[in-house]
């Protein structure tokens, strides 16, 4: 596994906040100036390229070479129970949610915990854009262009010690942005976790944004991972706390049904749901079934995390 | 005083209660046509039919109960068509299952009937509504005689079971819809209990007065 060495910046290359802040009221007269333009048919294209901030971000050669999924369907189709538990009720509700001012906790067993603002934390690393298969352990699947770096680059500023045997991610759990959270279906906030050599593989990617836009809040916004070997509820949303511990996290699906979802949930069409086939799945947008891949197309990557053990012992 | 229509009245009760029942088709036909089914159109196809299904036995349930508590017997005539369309809804969820779900693979749906426990009590619903749906004529009644006929058609007390149980194991963990049938269904055949014992308690009372009377029963101080 080849980890690139993290180049640190220099204080004078962070932009001062004062000339940050000029440069996006500098933006959005701009996007007035182009508003003005669209209205009268001349700068549509200008308006759409500078709404996405990481409509330029360089391809990465990780990428399936799959079609993606509309932009319609991953922004309307999301299990997001914090916003209820019905497919469009995140696109519906989520409208709520705060993604900006957001701070992230890095905490736990480490030498430097920080708390991260998020726009300082977008800046940390090269942007890029991965297109992910994704696959929910309920049997479909989307391929998705994701825009963000790898979640090791974090990881690695943390200066994790010894002890640091797991990653924990917790998601935001705020009664006032998130209306699905007053009912109890899952013991909030949700809690999900990777083991350390998991966290640190380069296909695990810290995600800012999908399409080259931010993340829209149905999606996980202002920042999620996304573990494409995983089912997908084992990328976290909307996260405000990454903690490093010596045990393995209690899970927000482990702990609400643990014979049903491991702490590992790879994809893996020879282990069942123990209610539904995993050999399948539906990609949306397709009308037939496709075989469903093991560690869902990954297993290059990845297959030798897992060497010697028992996959159907650790699902 | 209780509405008592006329039999063109009940004609016309008919026709506006089917034209009611196929609206959730219509409708679900209107958001197929203008692409309104979202990300996973066969997912919605699926879960809307079986919804329907469960929603039209559940009505089909409430006939029986309805009519008594209301004094409308006349409700009883509608039943017939509201179980059929049970069926026919029931009927749309299979085919959408075997069609567009599976797409005929025929290994894979024998698996599923047999392995995964929702399917499999949700399959058996629907095979034993199929001999309810064929014996629902007026000539099938009278050839298995109103005893037998009745007798066979209290199967739909078990296939309201079998449907809320197949919609509970298969929801992931929000159980609040299929707890909501389950509790209708609950007041649904408690009542049915209820009526019973009262009719029970109703023909026992006279039989209990007349064997005390000394002179029916045969007993007493001579």
């Amino acid at each position: 596994m080849l980890i690139r060495r993290s180049t640190d910046i220099i204080p004078s290359e962070i932009t001062p906040r004062a000339l940050f802040e000029d440069r996006r009221a500098f933006l959005r007269d701009a996007g007035l100036f182009a508003a003005g333009l669209a209205v009268t048919g001349l700068g549509a294209r200008a308006v759409q390229a500078q709404g996405k901030p990481f409509a330029g971000a360089r391809k990465s050669p990780l990428s399936v070479a799959e079609a993606a999924t509309p932009f319609k369907d991953v922004t309307t189709y999301n299990n997001f129970y914090e916003f209820g538990t019905g497919k469009d009720d995140p696109a519906e509700r989520a409208g709520t949610l705060k993604p900006r001012p957001w701070t992230i906790s890095v905490e736990g067993e480490c030498a430097k915990p920080k708390r991260w603002d998020i726009d300082e934390l977008m800046k940390l690393a090269a942007v890029e854009e991965r297109i992910y298969r994704l696959r929910c352990v309920e049997g479909w699947s989307m391929v998705i262009p994701w825009n963000g770096f790898p979640l090791s680059e974090l990881v690695k500023r943390a200066e994790p010690n010894s002890k640091a045997k797991y990653v924990e991610f917790v998601t935001l759990s705020d009664e006032k942005q998130m209306p699905g959270v007053r009912l109890p279906v899952l013991d909030w906030p949700y809690v999900e976790g990777l083991r350390m050599d998991e966290a640190m593989h380069p296909l695990a990617l810290l995600t800012f944004g999908l399409y080259g836009d931010l993340l829209p809040n149905q999606n996980g916004a202002p920042v999620r991972i996304v573990v494409p070997w995983k089912y997908g509820f084992k990328s976290a949303k909307s996260i405000v706390r990454i903690r490093f511990t010596e045990t393995e996290p209690k899970t927000a699906w482990n702990k609400a049904i643990p014979s049903e979802y491991g702490f590992y949930s790879n994809v893996n069409p020879q282990v069942d749901h123990p209610r539904w086939s995993q050999a399948k799945e539906r990609r949306i947008g397709e009308f037939g079934k496709r075989a469903t891949l093991m560690f869902n197309g990954y297993g290059e990557q990845v297959a030798s995390l897992y060497a010697g053990m028992d996959l159907k012992k650790y699902y | 005083m209780t509405f008592q229509p006329t039999p063109t009245q009940i004609a016309r009760i008919k026709a506006a209660v089917f034209v009611a029942c196929l609206m959730p088709l219509a409708l679900l036909a209107l958001r197929a046509w203008r692409d309104q089914l979202g990300a996973n159109p066969i997912e919605y196809i699926t879960r809307a039919t079986g919804w329907w299904t469960l929603t039209f036995l559940m009505i089909t349930l409430t006939v029986t109960p309805a009519r008594r508590l209301l004094s409308m017997p006349w409700l009883l005539r509608l039943r017939r068509m509201l179980g059929l369309f049970a069926f026919f809804y029931a009927s749309l969820h299979f085919t959408t299952y075997i069609w567009l779900d599976q797409f005929f693979d025929f290994s894979d749906i024998v698996k599923d009937v047999v392995k995964r426990p929702f399917i499999t009590v949700g399959f058996t619903a629907f095979v034993l509504l199929i001999p309810l749906a064929a014996t629902s004529t007026n000539a099938m009644v009278k050839r298995l005689g109103a005893r037998r006929w009745q007798w066979l058609h209290r199967a739909v007390y078990v296939i309201g079971t079998l449907g809320v149980i197949h919609f509970l194991w298969l929801v992931k963990k929000d159980i609040r819809e299929p707890l909501v049938y389950a509790l209708v269904l609950a007041v649904l055949l408690g009542a049915r209990l209820v009526f019973r014992w009262r009719e029970r308690a109703r023909t026992k009372a006279p039989t209990v007065r007349a064997n005390s009377h000394p002179a029916r029963a045969g007993i007493g101080p001579s």
